[in-house]
């Protein structure tokens, strides 16, 4: 069994569980993930999946990678990415993936995907700094304030927060529930929010922390 | 938005509430959990909001209650509404009713429709 797969989030939505209680759901899919190549002890020195996700034109793809894709019989992919595991053996090249094999209700997830990019923030947005004062006179109002002592050290100690470019990192939101899994679309109903703008590329696996209960 | 959120939101949707307007009386007919067992509460009132499309559309009825204005909210498509039933249908000029919440006793009432 592969640790995890690709997904593409479609969006937020709201569902209601059994109880009448609202649960925000975002909506994952892994219709179109394959298995591009298999990484083997013998020729690579160690097992691997790789796994494509979302479909491009063959044009718009390089020829070598045209080669890459044809050897695998399947269209070429935007994005492509390695997945460890134990059982590789019974994966083919070129198989389709589907999600409610490796997940089922009631299961808890990490969920790794790229946050959306904030530019370049101050250390209120980006640190949670609280700032200084909004009236009175104040003219320290959204400052960070002191960064250091003086003459002591005579430099600013390394990792001190202060401004400077917010997401578009790599962040991952561990310990969430799956609320439902459609398997006609290959679709993964995820209880809250993850990270990464609609149309964003994530891989989800089985919660490292949490068993499902 | 993609077909498949609109897909997976209209598994849920209601079709068996009836449609009503800010300004109906609600006799709204609600589940309520109590340990193991369930029991159906019912709360009467003037419509005075409704929010929301689709499956994320909220109404919120308001009633005076031994002199105490209460304003409920409820999601149109839960589960835990049991059934709602049309009263009486109002005659009101705007969509949100909140001018309801400074008026007392009979300048409160909303014309109803013969």
């Amino acid at each position: 069994m592969i640790e995890g797969i690709l997904g593409k989030k479609l969006g937020m939505t709201q569902i209601y569980s059994e109880s009448g209680a609202v649960l925000p759901v975002t909506v994952v899919s892994s219709a179109t993930c394959r298995v591009v190549q298999k990484k083997t002890k013998e020729r690579d020195g160690y097992e691997a999946l790789q796994l494509g996700l979302i479909e491009k034109k063959e044009g718009r793809a390089t020829n070598p990678m045209k080669g890459h894709f044809k050897k695998a019989g399947t269209p070429c992919f935007y994005h492509l990415s390695e997945v460890k595991g134990a059982g590789l053996d019974e994966y083919k090249q070129g198989q389709a993936l589907s999600l409610s094999e490796l997940f089922k209700v009631g299961d808890y997830v990490d969920v790794r995907g790229r946050s959306k990019g904030k530019g370049f923030q101050g250390s209120m947005k980006r640190h949670n700094f609280s700032g200084g004062g909004g009236s009175h006179g104040s003219m320290h109002n959204r400052a960070p304030g002191s960064i250091g002592s003086s003459s002591d050290p005579s430099r600013v100690y390394k990792g001190m927060r202060m401004a400077g470019h917010m997401g578009d990192r790599l962040v991952t939101v561990q310990n969430i529930k799956v609320v439902g899994i459609r398997p006609e679309e290959n679709v993964i109903l995820i209880n809250g929010a993850v990270p990464g703008p609609i149309n964003s590329v994530m891989f989800i696996k089985k919660a490292m922390k949490k068993a499902a209960k | 938005m993609g077909t498949t959120i609109q897909e997976i939101e209209k598994g849920f949707l209601r079709t068996d509430i009836p449609a009503f307007q800010p300004g109906d009386t609600l006799l709204v007919k609600v589940r309520i959990k109590e340990g193991d067992k369930e029991r159906i509460q019912p709360y009467e009132g003037i419509v005075i909001k409704m929010h929301g499309g689709a499956l994320k559309s909220t109404f919120t009825v308001r009633k005076v209650s031994y002199g105490v204005g209460v304003e409920r909210v409820f999601p149109l498509h839960s589960p835990a509404i049991d059934s709602v039933k049309v009263l009486t249908r109002g005659v009101v000029r705007r969509s949100k009713l909140y001018y309801l919440r400074n008026l007392k006793g009979k300048a409160a009432r909303v014309k109803t429709k013969m």
